[in-house]
């Protein structure tokens, strides 16, 4: 599998993704996983999945001890695979950027330079193609379609790709036209491509002319909370919490929540709304939320990370997420898993398999203060979507989106 | 002999327009008049109509030989009224070969009998008194809500006098035993029941033109061959049905006109008469006792109430609904009792089931909404502006035993005064009399009696204290 993000280093939902699949399909049983990510921190869960750091692959030789392999990279690679890898070099790639390894350097994030570090990705991927044995090429996400492409031509094997996201889900519709490219290229290629909801699964037949047979649904997943985020409990004062978690991006619709919160509060006091995550809308949002003249009960927190989320999804009555184009959208899962009622939108990917949440369209701020308003007013309303989603989020498990992954490499293998 | 026992349900509620909660306070009209008159026209030119058509022809040519029962609520009447005033002339007809009989049943298609025994009788009395006067009828035969029915509401529905009800014959109910005789209430054995046979009238409603039910094409020398050949003893057949079966259910395309017309031919070569449920009730005997401890209905799966009480949204609506029915009660303003009866239609409730698979299906094809969310939100909306009206003629902070005194002693003081008064014109008309013969007793009476009156008063007062 090639990939971009891992947890627990991660910048979007792509990495929980990847990783709640890998884990997945390895519960499957019968799975020998190759997971290639450009940088490794050393701290990943290695147990279902053999990690390979892009950065550690040579790609030109170097004359190196196994004792300084080892101190060099030991703590994310076998330095043994490092030799095998090195006895697969296939052309002199010293005019690239190497370093005493002979590797490629990755930032392993987004960084302006993002092209070129797809380019050294793919070249690093034909090495580690020749290198280890596999049935399957599996490419997660646009950045790693042309190593999946790579590693196709140079084996033979059968490549699937991973839609998480769309340019036209990125963009509203402005596409990147190399970045289209580069995603219609991995189409062509692919033997069979696996979408995060029907949603995305319309926009990769309908903008990329694919042909609809080998592009099938897989929705994605969560993983169970740990003892220790579950037990997390916040104090809860007299006001009802309505959050909206996220980047605060075009993409996200925060300018919605803004509106559907000045229209609750024109009706009814003693609730609280919070604008929690970072993005380039932010500005704008406390702008809007001052000019709705909303600001003493609109309260923004900035970017959340790791056990905050939580804390804060503890803290809120409401969870809303009313994204204007949303692939899947993962956090409404995660904030059913902590008992929190949600408000989706109708064009995210996940209320194509929520059951317990209350569905909108991103555009109808009434119906949104309306949804917002029923939660805090209706107490039967509340207990029932927390307790119904709770009860539903745990039959959505990673483990059947897993099994359907690999019926699909059953079929691309031919057995 | 043989009879089949036809009974058509006639309903539709007022479904609620979209209300939003800043319209709590403001807006004071619920209704989806567009929805409701499109839906109900709709259905009246497909099915009611025609429908009522074939059923005058069919008594016609039978020489009133061929009878069938009705039961339509109060909404559904309104509505008719309203949007397809034809339609009650064209049943005014049906009504007047006497070959009709109307059954009782609460006015707003109510779920009362399940939680409010004062409301439930108010219900079917004002439900009866509009029958009656459209039809000329007065209903003997109680038929509830979707058939829902329980020793409970067998005792209360005795109690208003009713001969016989009818309700479903579920399996978990009858068991062993056959729908095709009379039973009666083991809680009021006074009582009679006629229970749905309802594998005959599914055949009607829902399998008839399925091509992939192994008796498909049904036809009417078939059906009758098949409730020809039940036991000798099993008597009645009682087929149950909702009236859209023909032509909304079972399109007219499907000849489901045709096979109604056909059956009475058929039914008379093999002696098998049609009779009303009173006309049954009369000529036949309960053979034994049925208990229906659990409330049971003809809905869904489960045969019971969890079609409209099933889930912690329906319960809190029903019981939010329920607790202000007091007070709606001490109301005489009359577009406060009209959204009153609306607002207990059983289908705002069945729109709120998150019931799955099949009778999912069944739910969300009813339904207005996307989700049974939406529908509690929008109904607690509408509920929530009602309570806001009621609350506003006679305020929540008095106990309801404090207004019901209240209430009661304004009441009867405004009969004393009444009566007073009428003494007082009587003693007029006497003090005349007395004038023109000149007596002299009568007058002296006449005095005492404006000194009684602030004493009344005084009284009254200190009542209400």
């Amino acid at each position: 599998m090639f990939g971009w993000e891992f947890p627990p280093h991660i910048l979007g939902g792509l990495g929980t993704a990847s990783y709640g699949l890998t884990k997945g399909m390895y519960d499957n049983g019968d799975m020998d996983i190759t997971f290639v990510i450009p940088k490794p921190w050393g701290d990943e869960e290695r147990s279902f999945a053999r990690i390979v750091g892009a950065n550690s692959v040579p790609v030109a030789w170097r004359d190196v001890s196994y004792d300084y392999v080892q101190s060099r990279i030991g703590n994310v690679m076998d330095p043994q695979l490092y030799f095998d890898l090195r006895d697969h070099i296939y052309a002199d790639f010293n005019y690239m950027g190497t370093n005493d390894l002979g590797c490629i350097e990755f930032s392993g994030r987004y960084p302006d330079n993002l092209l070129e570090e797809i380019n050294n990705y793919s070249i690093m991927a034909g090495v580690i193609a020749r290198t280890v044995d596999f049935d399957v090429i599996h490419s997660h996400d646009w950045l790693t379609y042309p190593a999946g492409i790579h590693a196709k031509q140079v084996t033979g094997k059968p490549l699937v790709i991973h839609v998480h996201a769309t340019d036209f889900d990125r963009s509203r519709g402005n596409v990147n036209p190399t970045v289209f490219a580069i995603e219609k290229d991995g189409m062509n290629n692919a033997d069979h491509i696996i979408t995060v909801s029907n949603l995305t699964r319309q926009t990769v037949i309908e903008k990329y002319g694919i042909n609809p047979d080998k592009v099938t649904t897989v929705h994605n997943a969560v993983e169970p909370l740990s003892e220790e985020i579950r037990s997390i409990k916040m104090q809860k004062g007299k006001d009802k919490v309505v959050t909206f978690l996220g980047r605060i991006t075009m993409q996200k619709g925060p300018e919605y929540f803004v509106e559907a919160a000045s229209r609750v509060l024109a009706k009814t006091q003693n609730v609280r709304f919070v604008m929690a995550g970072s993005g380039d809308m932010m500005e704008k949002m406390i702008r809007l939320a001052a000019d709705r003249d909303i600001a003493d009960r609109f309260h923004f927190t900035g970017f959340l990370k790791g056990r905050q989320v939580y804390e804060m999804l503890a803290a809120s009555d409401v969870y809303i997420m009313p994204s204007v184009s949303e692939p899947f959208g993962i956090s409404p899962l995660e904030a059913m898993q902590m008992g929190v009622p949600s408000i989706i939108s109708k064009q995210s990917g996940c209320a194509e398999i929520l059951e317990n949440v209350i569905k909108v369209d991103y555009w109808d701020i009434n119906a949104l203060a309306d949804s917002i308003y029923a939660i805090i007013k209706y107490p039967a309303l509340y207990n029932h979507l927390r307790d119904k989603g709770l009860a539903e989020i745990d039959t959505i498990q990673w483990k059947k989106a897993g099994a359907k992954v690999i019926d699909i490499y059953h079929k691309v293998i031919g057995r | 002999m043989k009879a089949i026992c036809f009974y058509f349900q006639i309903h539709q509620p007022f479904r609620l327009k979209t209300y939003r909660f800043f319209d709590i306070g403001n807006d004071h009209y619920y209704y989806d008049d567009f929805a409701n008159d499109e839906i109900i026209t709709r259905i009246a030119h497909r099915s009611y109509l025609p429908a009522n058509a074939m059923l005058l022809d069919m008594i016609k040519e039978s020489g009133k030989k061929f009878k069938v029962a009705f039961s339509i609520s109060g909404t559904a009447l309104e509505q008719l009224e309203q949007y397809v005033p034809e339609f009650i002339d064209s049943m005014k007809e049906l009504a007047s070969t006497g070959c009709v009989e109307f059954l009782s049943e609460t006015y707003g298609h109510s779920l009362s009998s399940l939680g409010d025994p004062e409301e439930f009788a108010a219900q079917v009395k004002a439900h009866d008194d509009k029958i009656q006067e459209l039809f000329g009828q007065k209903p003997k035969v109680f038929r509830n809500t979707e058939l829902i029915y329980s020793d409970d509401i067998a005792s209360m529905v005795a109690a208003m006098g009713f001969k016989g009800a009818i309700t479903d014959g579920a399996k978990h109910i009858l068991g062993w035993k056959s729908p095709n005789y009379v039973y009666a209430s083991s809680a009021a054995p006074k009582l009679k029941l006629l229970l749905k046979n309802s594998k005959l009238s599914d055949d009607i409603s829902f399998r008839f033109s399925n091509p992939d039910w192994d008796a498909y094409p049904l036809t009417a020398d078939k059906y009758i061959d098949w409730i020809a050949s039940t036991p000798q003893e099993e008597q009645i057949i009682n087929l149950f049905m909702n009236y859209e079966t023909f032509g909304e259910l079972q399109a007219r395309e499907t000849g489901i006109f045709e096979f109604m017309k056909a059956l009475p031919r058929f039914a008379k070569e093999k002696d098998i008469a049609f009779w009303t449920p009173s006309e049954t009730l009369q000529k036949l005997k309960s053979v034994a006792e049925l208990s229906v401890p659990y409330p049971m209905s003809w809905a869904d799966e489960a045969r019971d109430t969890s079609a409209w009480l099933g889930n912690d949204l329906q319960n809190e609506a029903f019981k939010k609904l329920y607790s202000i029915s007091e007070r709606v009660r001490l109301c005489d303003d009359r577009k406060l009792k009209e959204d009153w009866n609306r607002l207990q239609t059983s289908d705002h409730f069945f729109y709120m089931c998150t019931k799955h698979r099949a009778d999912g299906v069944v739910h969300s094809h009813y339904s207005p909404y996307d989700t049974p969310f939406m529908a509690f939100m929008n109904y607690m909306n509408v509920l929530s502006d009602f309570i806001v009206r009621v609350e506003e003629q006679y305020p929540l902070s008095i106990e309801n035993e404090e207004l019901n005194a209240l209430l009661t002693t304004i009441r009867n003081q405004a009969k004393e005064i009444e009566e007073l008064n009428r003494e007082v014109a009587m003693m007029r008309t006497n003090i005349l009399k007395a004038e023109e013969g000149d007596m002299e007793p009568i007058k002296a009476e006449e005095e005492k009696k404006p000194a009684k009156k602030p004493a009344t008063r005084k009284r009254a007062a200190k009542k209400a204290e």
